[in-house]
């Protein structure tokens, strides 16, 4: 193995993610204090750990290597942009767990005691979680690619089932965990056929292995089916036909600040992995025609993209719940987002990551107008219960418009730019 | 002098609306209006290069917004100043008509209305597609909640009809648009969106075959915004539905926005595909005339027969745009405009009928020549105008429409052969005599008659204030009211007595705009086994673009 980058280098890039850990640590802790003020503080502390981690990032503390990563463009705007959100995502969050129960100790009318506060759990798997899609972009192998996505996951099934006391949100938790299982098993099951295809877990290894069997004729069989397997599984986490039928439960069962992150996180992560993947594969080389990928593997990603737009946008027409809608029109949103990937890098990979940009803005307006709503003690079932709501909230409905008149491609919202951009790279 | 100030005063204006005093919210976007009524005149005036069919300003500077080919080209020649003088025109007008209509969340009211005249600023003003495309399509907000918070019992189903009819067409007309632009960056190895630049590379570049689906998706939207007859069935309700200020804009303007991109960007981009699909068009330009005046006959609901009224006139300008010949051209031109008069005007006055007595049932009322004088003789004036009395404003660009359909004939000496020709023009003219039917029948049925007034035995009101109706308005026409219909009669009038200072600043746009087309129609021609005039006489000017 030619490891040309090493240890201290590597784990030097990693400044952010190891502040966002860090974070994850106290804020578990703080989450615990008997204190209610030290309690109440565990957002903000989030927040904290996320911004410190941003001006980390930005003022690339302890160097950026970027050898032995493909696509080492990518890192530092995913990256970014994940920080960022999950900045909206935990301010959203805040005061949404254990109110009830909160609001009771203020009044006396409950004594505290930690076993009942999970609040700190849910901000530290947060933190977890967010520090997992951090690592994705970065990774030099396909090791590390399988743990940061099990780091981004596994907390997101906790976070569902802790946000809101209902049954639902532990049903769809469940769905969520034991369809991510199998998505995971799917994966490793891709992995190991692409190590047994190319003789390496090195991501850059692995392009060279297949660049090369590529010129002699084409990838060979077992590593088409690798490539194919990790495709299909990545498809779970970007919520994309056909592994898109836990999104509308899920989004459905948890509360709504947990869903605008439960959108957003995983796509990212998804398509930061899928990109890696692809990249591998010979994306955007001169071995195929096309894209630059097998021709198996274009096809697929041809048919995914097709179903999800389809099924995403006729699911979204069924739907009566809020939540509902919102989770096909993202499963929607990713069939814009693969079509980036089939047309290619050039334009392609701006595309898609101006997208996710605009996708992540909107979908934290969306959402964060629907937390608003629910903090005040509505929940948003249906559609109906958001009738009348410009009178009710006017800053709610102002924002709910424009966020959905945005995911709508409408001018001159971010959107529309967005989906312009992305139609002239597929163009 | 940049234009860009016509397009932030109304947003200025809006804002000041939405978020100033609530007692002020009407006066401050009447001001603002009528200031970007006066700025567009001192423009018009001031820079007189847009009557000779060049742009103003003649600049190709693409300002500040230069990633991705998107460019901040702001501009316009006659069309584009006509329309744009047509909107500030009518726009303070429809606001004050909004003064005692509108007395719930009046700051929103005003507030989007403002927002609707800078989108329309912005759609008549761009020369990048993209810019057009945003102005276009951002028109629906605004008239969406226009509609859905200040319209009749049914105000959502229009609204949700309207929106996403016209948001559908429009998808396809974007993407063809984004696949001349894509051609064209494959050319010239950069994007550009700029609607010159695209016009030329479609024309000259793309093989007919993708001319003719170019085309058809442009017209997607296009079509549903005129709107052409089989997919015109938004808008009587949207019209039928909506406030009276929403409907006279959505009649006097907005609808415009869809046979100027017609006339801007479908018939000059994709020549071919044009002439392809004239007779199509010519068709349901016919039908538009004939099968909605036969629907506005069996209406009883006065201003459902104007919504309907208002398709049936389209027709003419769809007939007018595919003559192909500049005698077409100016006539749908001009139309538009007169169009946007009279039935803005038309609206204005079923509204002030409306709020006096809160019913637009024909059968409710007769006789209100004598109750309402002064409004029965508005009326009289721009029902007449909308029949097509020669002298009033309808006369000239009717009769245009229908001469340009008669002469596009394979065969024309003139140098502009057609593929319609006498046939499509004496069947259209049919809809002349149906709709001066349709429209005596509003007048007679509601103007003359014995007197019947709606509510005039079960409203104590009536009785008790004597000359007082509803609201507090008297029982005729309020001074601001008079104020508001006499500069619209005023250009009625105007226009129909002397037409000339609009064929005029016309004639060298619509030249420009069918610089492709004798050629491509001759070809068509040649196809179909009709013969190419013998000599052909081009007249076209030489003028930059």
């Amino acid at each position: 193995m030619s490891a040309a980058v090493s240890v201290a280098e590597r784990i030097g890039a990693l400044v952010p993610e190891m502040i966002v850990f860090g974070g994850s640590v106290v804020v578990s802790v703080t989450g615990l204090s008997p204190k209610r003020s030290v309690r109440a503080a565990t957002p903000f502390l989030s927040v904290l750990t996320l911004v410190a981690a941003l001006v980390a990032l930005t003022k690339g503390w302890g160097g950026s290597t970027t050898a032995g990563l493909l696509l080492p463009g990518v890192g530092p705007f995913a990256r970014g942009l994940i920080l960022l959100m999950g900045v909206g995502g935990a301010a959203l969050a805040a005061g949404l767990v254990d109110r009830r129960y909160e609001e009771a100790v203020a009044r006396g009318a409950a004594a505290f005691d930690p076993i009942r506060v999970v609040r700190g759990e849910f901000f530290a798997f947060m933190l977890l979680s967010i520090c997992g899609a951090l690592l994705i972009p970065g990774s030099p192998d396909l090791i590390w690619l399988f743990l940061a996505l099990e780091l981004t996951s596994l907390p997101t099934y906790i976070m569902v089932a802790m946000s809101r006391g209902t049954r639902r949100a532990q049903e769809a938790s469940v769905k969520y965990f034991f369809l991510g299982a199998l998505s995971t098993a799917i994966l490793v099951y891709g992995f190991a056929l692409i190590y047994g295809s190319t003789g390496s877990l090195q991501l850059t290894e692995i392009r060279a292995a297949f660049a090369q069997q590529s010129a002699m004729g084409g990838i060979d069989a077992i590593g088409t089916i690798g490539l194919l397997l990790v495709t299909i599984a990545l498809c779970f986490k970007l919520a994309a036909a056909p592994m898109h039928f836990y999104a509308p439960d899920v989004y459905e069962g948890a509360a709504a600040p947990v869903t605008g992150l439960l959108s957003f996180l995983p796509k990212m992560a998804g398509f930061s992995a899928l990109l890696l993947v692809v990249d591998a594969a010979g994306w955007g080389g001169l071995a195929n025609a096309g894209n630059g990928l097998p021709p198996a593997l274009q096809a697929t990603l041809w048919m995914v993209t097709v179903l999800t737009m389809t099924l995403g946008n006729v699911g979204a027409l069924l739907q009566r719940s809020a939540k509902r809608m919102l989770a096909y029109s993202s499963i929607a949103h990713s069939g814009y987002m693969l079509m980036a990937i089939v047309a290619g890098p050039e334009l392609g990979l701006p595309a898609l990551l101006f997208y996710l940009l605009a996708y992540g803005v909107t979908n934290n307006a969306i959402f964060g107008a629907l937390s608003g709503i629910e903090r005040n003690g509505q929940e948003v079932e249906k559609v109906e219960d958001l009738a009348g709501l410009a009178r009710r909230h006017p800053g709610a409905a102002t924002w709910l418009a424009v966020g959905s008149a945005s995911l709508m491609g409408m001018p001159p919202f971010l959107g529309f730019w967005a989906k312009l951009v992305l139609f002239i790279a597929v163009v | 002098m940049n234009p860009l100030g016509l397009i932030v005063l109304p947003v200025i204006g809006a804002a000041a609306a939405a978020f100033g005093p609530a007692r002020w919210a009407k006066w401050t976007a009447f001001v603002a209006s009528l200031a970007v009524f006066a700025l567009s005149v001192v423009v018009a005036v001031q820079f007189p290069e847009w009557r000779t069919g060049n742009y103003w300003p003649n600049t190709n500077e693409g300002g500040a917004l230069k990633a991705f080919g998107v460019s901040l080209l702001l501009g316009g020649d006659s069309v584009n100043m006509l329309l744009l003088l047509l909107t500030t025109f009518m726009m303070p007008l429809t606001l004050a008509g909004s003064f005692t209509a509108v007395t719930e969340r009046e700051r929103e009211y005003y507030g989007w209305f403002m927002l609707l005249e800078a989108a329309l600023m912005l759609a008549f003003l761009s020369r990048d597609l993209i810019l057009f495309y945003v102005g276009y399509e951002f028109t629906l907000v605004p008239m969406y909640f226009l509609i859905s918070i200040w319209g009749g019992q049914q105000r959502r189903a229009a609204a949700i009809k309207f929106f996403i009819f016209t948001f559908m067409g429009s998808i396809f007309t974007l993407a063809a648009a984004i696949y001349v632009a894509a051609r064209a960056a494959d050319a010239n190895g950069a994007w550009d969106f700029s609607i010159a630049g695209l016009t030329r590379f479609g024309s000259e570049s793309l093989s007919n075959r993708e001319q003719f689906w170019v085309f058809l998706g442009l017209m997607a939207g296009f079509a549903i915004k005129t709107p052409v007859f089989p997919v015109h069935t938004w808008l009587p309700l949207a019209h039928d539905q909506a406030p009276t200020g929403g409907s006279v804009i959505l009649a006097a303007v907005l609808l415009k926005l869809g046979t100027y991109g017609v006339y801007r960007l479908a018939l000059p981009m994709a020549p071919a595909g044009a002439v392809e699909t004239a007779t199509f068009f010519g068709v349901l330009g016919v039908l538009a005339i004939l099968a909605t005046a036969m629907i506005c006959w069996v209406q009883t609901d006065a201003k459902k027969l104007i919504a309907y009224s208002s398709v049936s006139h389209m027709g003419f300008v769809v007939m007018g745009l595919f003559a192909f010949n500049p005698i077409g051209m100016q006539g749908s031109v001009m139309y538009m405009v007169c169009h946007g008069l009279s039935t803005g005007a038309l609206f204005l006055c079923i509204g002030m009928m409306y709020e006096r007595f809160h019913t637009k049932e024909m059968d409710a009322m007769s006789g209100l020549a004598r109750h309402m004088p002064i409004w029965s003789t508005f009326m009289v004036i721009f029902t007449l105008a909308s029949v097509g009395l020669p002298g009033l404003n309808g006369f000239v660009g009717e009769f245009l429409c229908l001469m340009g359909t008669f002469v596009a004939e394979h065969d024309q000496p003139a140098g502009y052969p057609g593929v319609m020709g006498p046939w499509f023009a004496v069947v259209a003219g049919v809809g002349l005599i149906l709709g001066a039917m349709y429209l005596l029948l509003l007048l007679g049925k509601i103007v003359w008659g014995p007197l019947k007034v709606p509510g005039a035995h079960d409203d104590p009101h009536e009785h008790a204030h004597g000359d007082k109706g509803h609201g507090g308005l008297p029982r005729d026409l309020s001074f601001r009211e008079i104020a508001i219909l006499v500069p619209i009669a005023a250009a009625c009038i105007g226009i129909g007595v002397y037409p000339k200072i609009m064929l005029d600043v016309t004639e060298p746009s619509a030249a420009n705009a069918l610089v492709a087309f004798p050629e491509k129609v001759n070809a068509w021609n040649a196809a179909h086994g009709k013969t190419a005039p013998a000599k052909v006489a081009l007249q076209t000017e030489e003028v930059s673009r």
